[in-house]
């Protein structure tokens, strides 16, 4: 096990945080009422906080001089290593939520299992991270609840969301050799394991929620390999378009 | 984490006779908070240190920006202070991942202990053990209630209203003005308030 492959794994986990904070940052002034804009931004920027211990990790390990702003503002589309899931666009309130959903429910199992990880500053990471997840997940559970069992809109827009999205859950659970080396050594989280425990979770709650589960397909990741959605490099202009036209601006 | 029973006898071992006994040594747990729990009886030990016990008096001044009647010692957030000849080093962690008020408070110890002459510092953070809200002290928790915001509770206990006191208030929202505090309400009085999450 080389330190690159932590520095990888860092990495990716860090882009996963960063680049679904931005997408709920996209909501602030935009929530459907004040309460649920506020909560949107907080749930924001846990997200975004996590991202940046990710990434100073990273940066840290890697040791060539490069900080978590590097990382986040000077790299392009495939040097960027999230799951596809997390870089779509936004949506409408029930798209958003649903992700939130699937991903909370995701993110509470994966960061209870890392808080196990041999490498103690992954895991201390995850112990700050799973106590947010819980409540990430308590929020998005009593939505999903609310918008699908509400009203004929709610549940229509709702249902949509989760057709259009469950495709790309596949993703979370995929293993390649660099994340599969990394379990054989205790450092990373064995994915398959998560989505044990995150199917009933989520299969009880479609339910729950009057509403029904997707037919299974699966759509192309690719998130790991730097292969995104046509979205990531819109999102990308946006997120560093300050630091691309004032490179190295601090405030 | 453990929740060990201690008796004060324990933190007040080996205690320089002049060290501020005002810090908070109430062990009991008040209005549903929790006992005090192991990693901070060391806190409170750290703290008398006679080599350290003037800074973290001089760090009592600094408070956290967005709950300003709160110290970072009451918060839990001053984790230790360690001197090396000159050199000192302040450790204090995160309550939340997106705490915006990191980078202030660093300032705001640099700029407490270069008042008081203290030129080479810095300021680590640290996340292991994560922070949690057990370790807000008891005169914490009281400065909160008076502030207006009420102080975390275990979930089995109702969140009394920090205007009337009453027992009878609703959650608005999870989420509050920070990312620390959810929004209720007061049925009795019918104002609205902070709740200090529990985490």
């Amino acid at each position: 096990m080389s330190k690159q492959t932590i520095v990888e794994y860092a990495t990716r986990l860090g882009d996963d945080a960063l680049i679904l904070g931005h997408r709920l940052s996209e909501w602030c002034s935009n929530g459907p009422f004040l309460e649920e804009d506020i909560a949107t931004i907080n749930t924001s920027l846990d997200y975004i906080g996590r991202a940046r211990m990710f990434l100073s990790y990273a940066a840290e390990l890697e040791g060539a001089g490069r900080t978590e702003d590097d990382l986040a503002y000077t790299r392009d589309c495939r040097d960027f290593k999230n799951l596809l899931i997390n870089e779509l666009p936004r949506g409408d309130f029930a798209f958003t939520t649903v992700r939130q959903f699937l991903v909370d429910a995701f993110n509470l199992f994966f960061f209870e299992a890392l808080v196990g990880s041999t490498d103690t500053q992954l895991a201390a990471i995850a112990a700050k991270s799973v106590k947010e997840s819980r409540y990430h997940l308590r929020r998005s559970r009593d939505w999903m609840l609310r918008l699908g069992d509400g009203t004929e809109e709610s549940h229509r827009r709702t249902q949509t969301a989760l057709d259009d999205l469950w495709g790309y859950t596949d993703e979370l659970f995929h293993m390649d050799p660099l994340e599969s080396e990394l379990l054989d050594t205790g450092v990373a989280v064995d994915r398959a394991a998560v989505r044990l425990r995150w199917e009933p979770l989520v299969t009880e709650l479609i339910d729950a929620a009057t509403l029904q589960l997707p037919q299974p397909y699966t759509l192309p990741g690719g998130g790991r390999q730097g292969v995104h959605t046509e979205h990531l490099g819109h999102l990308l202009a946006e997120l560093q378009f300050v630091q691309r036209a004032y490179p190295g601006l601090q405030w | 984490m453990a929740l060990i029973p201690v008796v004060e006898k324990t933190v007040q071992t080996n205690a320089d006779k002049s060290v501020d006994t005002s810090v908070d040594t109430s062990l009991t747990a008040a209005g549903g908070g929790p006992a005090v729990t192991a990693e901070e009886v060391l806190r409170r030990r750290r703290r008398q240190d006679p080599d350290t016990a003037p800074l973290w008096e001089i760090l009592d001044q600094v408070c956290d920006p967005e709950i300003p009647v709160l110290s970072i010692w009451d918060l839990g957030v001053l984790r230790d202070i360690e001197r090396t000849g000159e050199h000192i080093t302040v450790t204090i962690t995160p309550t939340y991942s997106g705490c915006p008020a990191m980078t202030t408070i660093t300032e705001d110890v640099e700029a407490a202990l270069a008042r008081a002459g203290f030129a080479e510092v810095s300021v680590k953070l640290t996340l292991a053990p994560a922070w949690t809200t057990d370790w807000i002290s008891a005169a914490g928790r009281e400065k909160m209630r008076a502030y207006g915001i009420a102080p975390p509770v275990q979930r089995s206990h109702t969140v009394a209203c920090p205007q009337c006191g009453s027992d009878d208030t609703g959650l608005i929202s999870e989420f509050g003005s920070t990312a620390c505090k959810a929004l209720y309400r007061c049925n009795q009085c019918l104002e609205p308030f902070d709740y200090f999450k529990c985490l």
